[in-house]
């Protein structure tokens, strides 16, 4: 195959698998974290900052303790990875998941060239030098789109991490694998944020700006595109005054950081425009500038998930109580971000529903912290083998 | 209902900027009352967005607004977008599309004279084939014929030049001025190109007017003072006149004055916004907001484009026509955005 680049290892990958977060394994991202902290700019990309911190010996060795037994557990061989093109080092978590799981893994990574791509694989290459069985174990690859050479991989692959939303995850599903093969499929999906207004009330300006920040990081940072990103922001214990001094905040946070593409503010604009025309529930639009468009709806009618803005374009609702949520979650639902809630009492409510969405309850904050159990999958766990 | 007869009256270039903003401000007014009583949409739109608020030209492309009963449509035109891109389709009554006719020769006869030119038209009448649904190019084309006389195609089916046509033409209209027509991009590819590849120069004196956009000559990195500069080496014709339109608002277009200022007439105006919360800037490139008086039977009367511009001034050209003139850079830069869905599905 002669259009494929490889990045980091060769053709010759090796297929066979190493046991679920053996030392050798956890030792490796340890140093591949120590390496990237080093790293002089890393202040410069947080995600590869995050990177480095996630693979820290403490959190890895958290997350072995966490899993449980590994004494009779391997990879299941060979891990094909479809990385989405629009988030960096998206590539290297999903990566770092079926390595941890024992896998050997061909990456391909995004189309479009970001620094933190090159930089995680220039420290990566080093890192790789004193661990030769993971060293030969590992492929990252870049070839123009061309379905023959997605082939070619798939029906090598053991496992396939397929990211990318639902397009591409249907696009790849239909190429042809091993019988066994096992595949976690990273579709769309929809998040919304649940904040108790009088949590906000009782909030000091420290926390109030910080809560901004938090907010401003799992929105407007991913151009709230990110499949974690809340679209939907439901008020409980609702107040004028609570929105007021919520948004407020967004918005100095939003105005100091956000680069507005001008090609943006004419999209929000167009989409209030669209929202107008077909949104029975639409009360009205406010808007601060192009920076923060908040749509208010009265009612909760389906289907919400279409409901999407980009670059700060937000719908609101006052929520009277969660079961009028439950009447509208479906499997498109991911990440459920809350501020001044009970966690468990919102996973709980998950489940007394029997809901087919919402994968995770975190903090205003965490929605773009992504992990081992992600996207309801807990991936190690399923990109390994039992031995009964 | 506005009085068109009155305005059809008025100097195209001579209203300065104060008493131009009053008649605009309460024309635009009467327009928007218009389209808000009877284009449900466009009222709806309003209520929202707030009532003097453009609308995005993209819209004509997802939705049909029409401000009049379907039986009062005659002539549906598309913008002529490349293949698999929506299009707009912008929906005319007899009235508009009369009114259109109308101001385009009000405005064009500015800058060619009042008399009929003989007129060579840039582009292959195969254009005009698929009568039924009128694409911005046949459209303009057929506008701007009402302007001219011994019609004359210079290219052939193939989009090729037809020399045997152009020298006779030449030949008829020897010591005329004459008015050549077309797209930039035709222009330039299928004309001038190909003049030059075929090392044949025409000697020809009188005016070249074109519009239609500037993407694919960007491409080229050819700008209008190259385009300019090959058309009087190429054609012989000294005075090339660029103009900005669009399908949205046919005929009140906006021509280029012999400073290469663009110029807003007694039909339209626009304003320059900037991106960051569309507030009009009078000093830097921001988005253009265009005004238009003639459009009833559809509501495009203020309308938000996806191009950037500039203010040059207003009222001061050195040309000496009043009201505001303008730079135009082209479309606004995609947006570049973040995310983890590879392709961004409207609903």
């Amino acid at each position: 195959m002669s259009d494929v680049e490889y990045v980091i290892g060769s053709e010759n990958i090796s297929n066979i698998p190493m046991q679920t977060y053996s030392d050798d394994i956890c030792r490796f991202v340890e140093a591949l974290s120590e390496k990237l902290t080093k790293f002089g700019d890393v202040r410069r990309y947080p995600d590869v900052a995050a990177l480095a911190f996630w693979c820290r010996k403490g959190n890895i060795g958290r997350l072995k303790a966490d899993f449980g037994s590994t004494e009779f557990r391997l990879g299941r061989g060979l891990c094909f990875h479809v990385a989405p093109s629009n988030i960096p080092v998206n590539f290297a978590f999903s990566w770092l998941f079926a390595l941890l799981a024992g896998n050997a893994s061909v990456v391909r990574l995004p189309g479009k060239e970001y620094p933190q791509i090159e930089i995680i694989c220039n420290i990566l290459r080093g890192a790789l030098r004193d661990f030769p069985e993971i060293e030969e174990r590992t492929a990252f690859v870049r070839y123009p789109a061309q379905n023959e050479i997605t082939a070619k991989f798939c029906e090598i692959a053991d496992a396939r991490m397929i990211w990318g939303g639902d397009g591409t995850v249907t696009e790849i599903r239909g190429l042809r694998t091993k019988p066994r093969c096992v595949d976690l499929t990273f579709a769309d999906r929809y998040s919304l944020c649940v904040i108790n207004g009088k949590a906000i009330l009782d909030t000091d300006e420290n926390g109030l700006s910080r809560l901004a920040e938090h907010f401003f990081n799992d929105t407007w940072l991913m151009d709230q595109n990110a499949c974690s990103s809340p679209q939907l922001i439901l008020w409980i214990n609702d107040s004028e005054e609570a929105r007021g001094r919520f948004w407020d905040a967004a918005l100095v946070c939003a105005s100091e950081r956000y680069e507005l593409q001008t090609a943006v503010a004419v999209e929000k604009y167009a989409r209030m425009c669209e929202d107008a025309l077909e949104l029975e529930t639409l009360v009205g639009v406010r808007r601060d500038g192009n920076l923060l468009y908040r749509a208010e709806l009265k009612a909760l009618r389906g289907p919400i998930e279409n409901l999407r803005g980009r670059g700060g374009y937000f719908y609101e609702y006052r929520l009277k109580n969660l079961d009028e949520l439950a009447a509208v979650v479906t499997d498109k639902y991911q990440t459920l971000t809350q501020f001044g809630m009970n966690e468990d009492e919102l996973r709980g409510f998950v489940l007394q529903n029997r809901l087919r969405g919402i994968d995770r309850v975190v903090p205003v904050g965490r929605a773009m912290d992504i992990d081992v159990v992600w996207d309801g999958f807990d991936i190690v766990r399923m990109l390994s083998r039992v031995i009964a | 209902m506005l009085d068109y007869q009155k305005i059809f009256e008025l100097p195209v270039f001579g209203m300065k900027r104060d008493e131009k903003d009053a008649f605009f401000r309460s024309a635009l007014s009467e327009l928007t009352d218009h389209h808000r009583d009877n284009c449900e949409a466009y009222r709806r739109i309003t209520d929202v967005a707030g009532r003097d608020s453009p609308l995005p030209v993209r819209l004509f492309k997802e939705y049909e607004l029409l401000s009049v009963p379907r039986e009062a449509v005659i002539k549906t035109m598309t913008s002529s977008g490349t293949t698999g891109q929506a299009v707009s389709r912008i929906f005319l009554d007899r009235d508009t599309s009369a009114r259109q006719s109308k101001a385009l020769s009000k405005i064009v006869s500015q800058f060619i004279g009042k008399t009929r030119l003989p007129m060579l038209i840039v582009d292959s009448p195969a254009v005009l084939k698929d009568r039924n649904m009128f694409s911005a190019r046949g459209a303009g084309i057929l506008g701007f014929s009402m302007l001219g006389r011994d019609l004359t195609w210079a290219l052939d089916e193939n989009m090729e030049p037809d020399m045997t046509i152009i020298d006779n033409f030449s030949k008829k209209h020897e010591g005329e001025n004459v008015l050549l027509f077309g797209f930039t991009f035709m222009i330039w590819q299928h004309f001038i190109q190909a003049l030059v590849s075929r090392e044949e120069t025409l000697a020809f004196e009188g005016i070249l007017v074109h519009g239609g956009g500037w993407k694919k000559m960007a491409d080229q990195s050819v700008d209008n003072e190259r385009f300019k500069q090959t058309v009087r080496d190429v054609t012989g014709i000294g005075r090339v006149c660029n103009y900005y339109g669009m399908v949205e608002q046919t005929g009140s277009i906006f021509m280029e004055c012999e400073q290469g200022h663009l110029h807003a007439s007694v039909f339209s105006d626009i304003r320059i916004l900037d991106g960051q919360n569309f507030a009009p800037v009078e000093q830097k490139r921001g988005l253009i907001e265009c005004a238009s008086l003639l459009p009833t039977s559809y509501p495009g009367h203020r309308l938000l484009t996806e191009d950037e511009g500039e203010l040059l001034g207003v009222d001061d050209c050195p040309c000496g026509r009043a009201g505001k003139y303008f730079r135009v850079y082209g479309r606004v830069k995609g947006a570049e955005i973040r995310g983890c869905s590879d392709t961004y599905e409207r609903r």
